[in-house]
Formats: C-alpha cells, sequence, structure tokens
C-alpha cells in the first residue's frame, strides 16, 4: 500500500514542479497562472497521497519527509513526469497524456475499497477534469495552430509517446494492493485512455508516431533519467539546508 | 485549563466570524469549508475539507480558526482534515453568492451533471456582477486564486472573477 500510494504521490509532486517551473516564464500572463494554478493542485495531492503513505507505513514520515528527504532512487514516478519542460507546447503535450491518465486513475480509485483514498480521488478528479479541459484545449490551438506550432507539438508527442507506456504497467504492488480492494484495471483503463486521446488528437490535427520505438520504464523500480536527479537538488536544497526549520 | 462549555451552534457562529482570507466577505462557514465543530476532551475539534487540494489558503485558514477560538478562551484546538465528500461550490448558500456578487465575484453557477470526463466546455454563460448582462466571454479557466476563472464582459467591458462552479 505504501508503495502504491508512494507511485501516486511522486508523479504528482515531480510533474506539478516541472509545471511551477513555468511560473514567470509562462507564454502569457493568462497561462503563467493557469500553469501555476494546476501545478498547486498537483502538489496538493501529492502532499495528500504522501501523508497517507507515510500513515501506512508507521515510521513517523511526514508528507515533508518523504517529498524532501528521499534521494533519486526511492521515487517511484514515471518518467514522463520528469522530462525537463521543454517548450511550451512540449510541456502540454506531456500535461494532455498525463491528464488524460489521471483522470481515468482517479475513476477508478474513488470508488475503491479504501475510504480515505477514495476520498482523495473523488477531489481530484474534479481537479484534474479542469486540467484536461485547459490542456486539451492547448492541444487544439496548437495542433490545429500555425505550421510552427503544428511541427512542434507533433514532434512532442513523437518524443513522449514512448513514456505513455509505463502508466499502464501492472506489477505485484497493484496485486497487493487489489487484495485490499483498491483494484486499478491497467488495461481497460489503457483502452479508455487511447481514445479519449485519439479523440483530441484528431481535432487537433495530430497522429501518433507510427513507430515510436519501445516503450521506455523504469521510474517505478527508482530507476530514472539523468533529469530527476536535477530536478530534486533545486526541489529540496532549501529543506535539506535548513532542517527542521518552519516558515 | 478549563475550556468554556460550548455548543455546535456557538462554536458554528465563532467560526462565521473566519472568512476566507482570499475572498473576505464570505467566512469559512459559508463557503462550506467548516465540516463539523465539537467541544471534546477540553478542547475542539474542527473537521474542515479543502476546496482545492493545493489552495494555499488552507494554512492561513487553519490559523484564523485558532485564533478566534483562542480569542473565545478555547485554547486546545485540533484541526482535523476530510476529503470526502469533496468540497463542492453547491454549498454556498444564496446569501454567501448574493454578497460575492457584491464584491464584484460571479457566484458559481450550478455544478452541472454529466459524464466524469468532459471535454467540452461548459456551460452557461457567468453573469457579469458589475451590469448583470449574460454577454459575457471567458477568458481564463484559471484565475487570480485556485478557485477563480477570469471572464470578460462585453456589455460593460469589465473584466471580472467568476467563483467557478466545481
Amino acid at each position: 500500500m505504501f508503495e502504491f500510494l508512494v507511485r501516486l504521490g511522486d508523479d504528482r509532486l515531480v510533474i506539478g514542479h516541472r509545471m511551477a517551473e513555468w511560473c514567470g516564464h509562462g507564454p502569457i500572463l493568462e497561462e503563467d497562472i493557469a500553469l501555476a494554478n494546476i501545478a498547486l493542485d498537483y502538489t496538493g495531492q501529492a502532499s495528500a497521497l504522501l501523508a497517507l503513505a507515510g500513515d501506512m507505513e508507521g515510521k513517523g514520515r511526514s508528507d515533508d519527509a518523504l517529498a524532501y528527504f528521499r534521494d533519486e532512487t526511492q521515487f517511484r514516478n514515471a518518467l514522463i513526469t520528469e522530462l525537463p519542460i521543454g517548450d511550451f507546447g512540449f510541456t502540454i503535450v506531456r500535461q494532455f497524456l498525463f491528464d488524460c491518465h489521471s483522470v481515468l486513475l482517479w475513476e477508478a480509485l474513488a470508488a475503491c475499497g479504501h475510504a480515505t483514498l477514495a476520498g482523495i480521488a473523488a477531489k481530484a478528479i474534479k481537479e484534474d477534469t479542469y486540467h484536461l479541459r485547459h490542456s486539451s484545449e492547448w492541444m487544439r490551438k496548437l495542433g490545429d495552430g500555425t505550421a510552427e506550432s503544428h511541427a512542434r507539438v507533433q514532434a512532442s508527442l513523437d518524443t513522449l509517446w514512448r513514456y505513455t507506456g509505463e502508466l499502464f504497467e501492472h506489477d505485484a504492488v497493484d496485486d497487493a494492493v487489489a487484495a485490499l480492494g483498491i483494484v486499478v484495471p491497467h488495461d481497460t483503463r489503457a483502452a479508455r485512455w487511447r481514445s479519449l486521446v485519439d479523440g483530441v488528437l484528431r481535432e487537433a490535427t495530430l497522429v501518433v508516431p507510427a513507430s515510436p520505438g519501445p516503450m521506455v520504464t523504469g521510474g517505478r523500480r527508482g530507476r530514472h533519467t539523468e533529469h530527476l536527479g536535477h530536478m530534486l537538488a533545486e526541489m529540496q536544497i532549501v529543506a535539506r539546508s535548513h532542517p527542521g526549520a518552519s516558515w | 485549563m478549563s475550556t468554556p462549555a460550548l455548543t455546535r451552534d456557538e462554536l458554528f457562529g465563532i467560526l462565521e466570524e473566519v472568512k476566507d482570507p482570499e475572498v473576505p466577505v464570505i467566512s469559512i462557514v459559508e463557503l462550506g469549508i467548516v465540516r463539523e465543530a465539537v467541544a471534546e476532551d477540553g478542547g475542539v475539534t474542527v473537521t474542515i475539507t479543502p476546496t482545492y487540494s493545493g489552495c494555499p489558503a488552507m494554512r492561513v485558514i487553519e490559523d484564523d480558526i485558532r485564533a478566534a477560538l483562542s480569542a473565545r478562551g478555547v485554547h486546545e484546538v485540533r484541526i482535523s482534515t476530510v476529503y470526502s465528500p469533496a468540497w463542492t461550490t453547491d454549498w454556498i448558500g444564496p446569501d454567501a453568492r448574493e454578497k460575492l456578487r457584491k464584491f464584484g465575484i460571479a457566484p458559481p453557477v450550478p455544478v452541472e451533471a454529466g459524464g466524469l470526463v468532459t471535454l467540452t466546455r461548459r456551460r452557461a454563460a457567468a453573469v457579469c456582477p458589475y451590469c448583470g448582462s449574460r454577454d459575457t466571454v471567458l477568458q481564463s479557466e484559471f484565475g487570480s486564486t485556485a478557485c477563480k476563472a477570469i471572464h470578460v464582459c462585453r456589455g460593460c467591458r469589465q473584466p471580472f472573477d467568476e467563483f467557478k462552479p466545481l
């Protein structure tokens, strides 16, 4: 259960931090605000999930302890969440692919047998539905926009596609939580995810890459890209330099 | 140290004085953030629910709750956060909606029923809090705080915040 919750929490902590990197750098003021807002929602969800993980673990680790005092190999986020932000189009495509996945995941968890997790899921699905509307709107604008914007988001989609398989991987951790009444049907979710994604891609005049290559995975086992360590260094330095400080 | 024996109504009366830090015209009771308040074991337990998971005002609200109760002699305050049932703008009553409108924030329209995953944009247009026009355009789904969206009124050319339905 701890491992399952840490995966969920780390996905949102890491993608939330990446989104927050746009604060002050957004292409227009409204987007600057939107990306910061979405970052806050994801970070808030991460906080709830990691706090629950800490409770379940029973070693007295808080959400902050888990976020700031674990090293790279102890993070369990999917690799797609840790890739650098790239240009605005890259961030939007990543967000769109992740939001689609997240909404469907919450839908399954809102009905799960663990009351606290179901409560977090029922709340988060409302927020992620908003996020998905935002990211799919931009997919349409950029994909069906200028030749330049189309080419950029298509290239981002080509790069990111290989990282989507990891979001639907099933392993022993899923089996373990299934025994507790937490069932995430990855196969049917993957199919629904694909039809959600396809629907928006069609309107955005974008296509799934024909030969993307094999799926890249490893994050769930703590094997990350070279990018996560740099991100964590920045994210964790204040908490580690001043342990126990409060503000 | 003894805590004055306060009834649930009295506790809610005190909490009614705690305003939302970012929308100071309505209280956390009117917003539906306070779910329960009970005097027990020589202290008070207040159960709250966040509006948005990442709402940065929640910590301030917790401090304000402690301060308001402390001013009434209640120094042992436990705050518990619940996520279920998930907060919804449908909990904001008619009086509070009117206060929002007078403050220049369009009150939330009723939450639309429907599938969980709705990709198409809602909906009933936000009504301009300044001139009452329905001829308004959504500028951005995300506004100055997590709970607001930005609109522009075509009637009076005024940009305004809407408390977005959730």
